[in-house]
């Protein structure tokens, strides 16, 4: 299995390599740059700017000089935030965005399982309808209503939670954002849980299961759920690569200091390399949680196997 | 880290003040946005101005009102020809104990015009002798109009006279800068713990997105007058997120209101909206293509004729911006807005339509043979001002049809040239003089969007630049705006208001033209 995972992220290199060069002169096809300001700046000094910047440089050069300090670990300096280097403002962001992102999917997680599972036991009763009529409002609210509804009922109305802000001492101020990204991620689980819980009631293996006799809470908590893992897995990945590296939305609404702006700050600000850097951050969670996912395959179903 | 927790002890401390009176007083600031950069020559928006203006002073501060005072130079004489201005400095140290001397002045200006510092607002110093030549590169740096003549003593040579000089001197880009730190540390001075500054407050933390944290300067020459002891800006790019952190209590200045909130703010904040007029104009450049009817002054009269401000400023922009048809607004010093005259500004605008309509005959533009295209950049309230336009435009028969382009691209498109019919653009002073409104439309100016060029217009600045009689000089100003908007190169539309949430528990607050209001001058309940 070592000699899998080593396999693996060795042949993502290519992968982020590939994104980086289209994201590199993607974002060098959009009009403009960095400096264009409501306020226009006097040509001059544009050109001033542009050659501290390296910006007149052949765009070739600026390419290899990308990927030569990429190498080294430096995603550069920001163009709009002018006094950090991208590396600063990762090191910032990135822990609040994890701990938050962490937070949502663990409960989202824990959740989810548990509400499909009681769904899919208790199939077409009250209580699967309530939990499926739920699910299905959860899906289908938009965080940026949501957001602003928490924040002003919890923040305003009752007062009991801070409307805004972040603390990485005081949990009060995590709680708005972290129900925010988690809830629309419950909503989707416990369906995922739901569904596949009734698939695997019905499989042989359950049938089998029963035929032996084994109680019930063996049947349901080790065959059934077990296989029914699977299809939440997969959907796992990818989620938590998205909900570990920020959301615009979120963190706009609340004012947290997470990375989840930057990739639209930077694109809107034509900061080159603020961008580049949120899409390889991005790139790597998504090449490690999809390693993760294929390994916890294996786990959960034994007839997957990794030479 | 400690410095990110202030928020929480800052509400604690703001609960906890108003038992025990030794408490430090916290005040919770909402900005439009974070600071792009703490260096004073890399700055370029109102937002950095704000925060630097807290950090730094300069040779000439603004007042609670607005109005430029003396900051570290106590006083200042101007040479008879009114081009050498000396500077009296006071006694004033750093942040870290040092003397601010008039060498710190001199080394900063010497920075900002540095073309190796790529300073963006250096230009905003041009007034200065060499200045220009020398962010061109085609001058070394020491030639430069700035001298220390002692540790207390500043000359500055301008080029020519500059009536307005005094009040250039209170932008952000004037600030001085600690030469020891900043030639130490390099692009690192702006750290926290590198940042010497020489103002009421010093940096304690700056945690992007989230909030930029200062404290009372200990050192600074009128600490014994700064009430509030720790300031936390705290950037909000939704501004409806600082109304709802501001009704709860968290924050308690907003610098900005949503204007599709307005109804409800009226309604339930009235006592704590501030609106006031601004030093900013809103206006339509007008460029058409060559042989195009735009290129004609009577059709871009006639068209500016039928747009009705009083809708927009009340409808679209629910009373946040006021009516205008000039392009210097209203307010401003060392002008006489009066000397200038649009004719049909009083009119009733039935008669208006009816005027607009014969100018397009006498033009020869046959009713629905000419469609405008209307450019701007992403936002709600600019989509809806020229919906309304084009609604309005209809009424004598000129389609029009909307073009949206995001922020960035709309900018650099108008910069670089592109051809448009009717755009939009709006202008904030950075200073309180005509000049730096009327500037923007001399031939070959890059903020000259419609690339406008009128004789009679240049020599009139040009003359003005020269006059030393501030009345005379207003009366010159006055005849080029007078021939700007004659021949209708652009549009003005709306005068700025700024807009603003203060907290009843805020006092020192004063309204005024330049929308400034440092800490300093602030206090809590």
């Amino acid at each position: 299995m070592l000699g899998y995972t080593l396999r693996r992220m060795a042949s993502a290199v290519p992968t982020i390599f590939i994104i980086v060069t289209l994201t590199f002169f993607a974002i060098r096809i959009a009009p403009g740059g960095p400096f264009d300001l409501e306020r226009p700046l006097d040509p001059l000094i544009l050109a001033n700017l542009q050659k501290a910047y390296n910006l007149d440089a052949p765009l070739w050069q600026q390419y290899l000089m990308y990927l030569g300090n990429l190498l080294q670990g430096d995603l550069g300096p920001s163009f709009t935030r002018r006094d950090f280097s991208v590396n600063e403002l990762f090191a910032q962001g990135l822990p609040v965005s994890i701990l938050l992102g962490g937070l949502a999917l663990s409960a989202a997680t824990v959740l989810g399982i548990i509400l499909g599972a009681i769904a899919a036991l208790r199939q077409n009763s009250w209580l699967d309808n309530l939990i499926v009529a739920i699910a299905t409002l959860g899906i289908t609210t938009p965080n940026f209503v949501i957001a602003p509804l928490l924040s002003l009922f919890f923040g305003v109305i009752l007062g009991v939670l801070p409307a805004g802000g972040w603390s990485n001492a005081n949990p009060a101020y995590w709680v708005l954002p972290v129900i925010t990204l988690a809830l629309p991620q419950v909503a989707v689980i416990a369906r995922l849980v739901r569904g596949a819980t009734v698939e695997a009631l019905r499989a042989n293996h359950v049938r089998t299961a029963r035929a032996y006799g084994l109680p019930s809470r063996v049947v349901v908590g080790v065959h059934a759920l077990r296989a029914a893992m699977l299809p939440t897995v997969s959907y796992l990945g990818p989620t938590a690569a998205a909900l570990l590296t920020g959301s615009v939305v979120v963190e706009t609404v609340f004012g947290l200091p997470g990375v989840g702006r930057y990739f639209v700050q930077g694109a809107l600000g034509r900061d080159y390399t603020l961008v580049m850097g949120t899409v390889v951050v991005i790139a790597v969670f998504v090449v490690i949680f999809n390693l993760l996912v294929d390994l916890a395959y294996a786990w959960l179903d034994p007839r997957v196997r990794y030479d | 880290m400690a410095a990110r927790d202030l928020l929480a002890a800052s509400a604690l401390a703001l609960v906890l003040g108003a038992g025990a009176a030794s408490a430090e007083v916290v005040i919770n600031r909402g900005n439009d946005t974070d600071p792009a950069t703490l260096d004073p020559h890399h700055t370029q928006t109102v937002s950095e101005g704000r925060i630097l203006k807290d950090l730094f002073d300069g040779l000439v501060i603004q007042s609670a009102e607005g109005e430029a005072v003396p900051g570290v130079a106590e006083s200042w004489d101007l040479s008879e020809d009114g081009t050498v201005y000396t500077f009296h400095l006071r006694d004033a140290k750093w942040s870290n104990g040092d003397p601010v001397t008039a060498h710190d002045f001199s080394f900063a200006y010497h920075r900002i015009v540095d073309p190796m510092t790529a300073a963006g607002y250096a230009s905003n110093l041009f007034a200065i002798k060499n200045a220009e030549a020398i962010a061109g590169g085609e001058m070394p740096v020491d030639q430069l109009g700035v001298r220390a003549i002692d540790d207390k003593t500043l000359e500055i040579t301008l080029k020519a006279p500059t009536p307005y000089f005094i009040e250039l001197l209170t932008h952000q880009a004037a600030l001085p800068v600690h030469q020891k730190s900043v030639e130490e540390f390099g692009d690192q001075f702006t750290r926290p713990e590198n940042f010497v500054t020489n103002g009421a407050y010093k940096l304690e933390s700056f945690t992007p997105n989230s909030q930029l944290v200062m404290v009372k300067n200990p050192h600074y020459y009128n600490a014994d007058e700064v009430a509030i002891d720790r300031v936390n800006w705290i950037p909000f790019e939704d501004r409806s997120a600082c109304m709802r952190r501001f009704e709860a209590g968290e924050v308690q200045i907003c610098s900005d209101v949503p204007a599709e909130q307005m109804d409800y703010v009226q309604q339930n904040l009235a006592d704590e909206l501030r609106i006031a007029p601004y030093l900013g104009t809103y206006y339509l450049p007008v460029k058409g293509a060559e042989g195009s009817p735009l290129k004609d002054a009577r059709v871009r009269r006639a068209i500016s004729m039928v747009i009705d401000r009083d809708f927009i400023a009340e409808s679209v922009w629910a009373g946040t911006m006021l009516p205008s048809f000039k392009l210097v607004p209203p307010g401003i010093a060392n002008y006489d807005g009066d000397a200038v005259t649009v004719d049909y500004a009083d009119k009733d605008l039935f008669d208006r339509e009816d005027d607009a309509l014969a100018l397009l005959e006498e033009a020869g533009v046959e009713p629905g043979s000419l469609t405008v295209e209307l450019r701007y950049n992403t936002g709600e309230n600019h989509k809806n001002t020229m919906a309304a336009i084009a609604d309005m435009l209809s009424n004598i028969g000129i389609n029009a049809r909307l073009n949206e382009v995001e922020g960035t691209t709309y900018f650099n498109y108008l910069r670089e040239g592109g051809p448009f019919d009717m755009a939009r653009a709006g202008w904030i002073g950075d200073y309180n003089d005509p000049q730096n409104f009327l500037m923007l439309y001399e031939s070959g100016v890059p903020f000259n969007y419609s690339r406008w060029s009128n004789e009679q217009y240049d020599a009139d600045l040009d003359k003005a630049a020269i006059t030393q009689d501030l009345q005379e000089r207003a009366k010159i100003l006055a005849d080029a705006e007078q021939t700007l908007l004659d021949e209708q190169a652009i549009i003005p539309i709306l005068a700025y208001s700024s807009r603003a949430l203060v907290s009843a528990d805020v006092q020192g607050y004063e309204d005024n033209l330049m929308d400034a209001h440092a800490t300093r001058w602030l206090s809590l309940n």
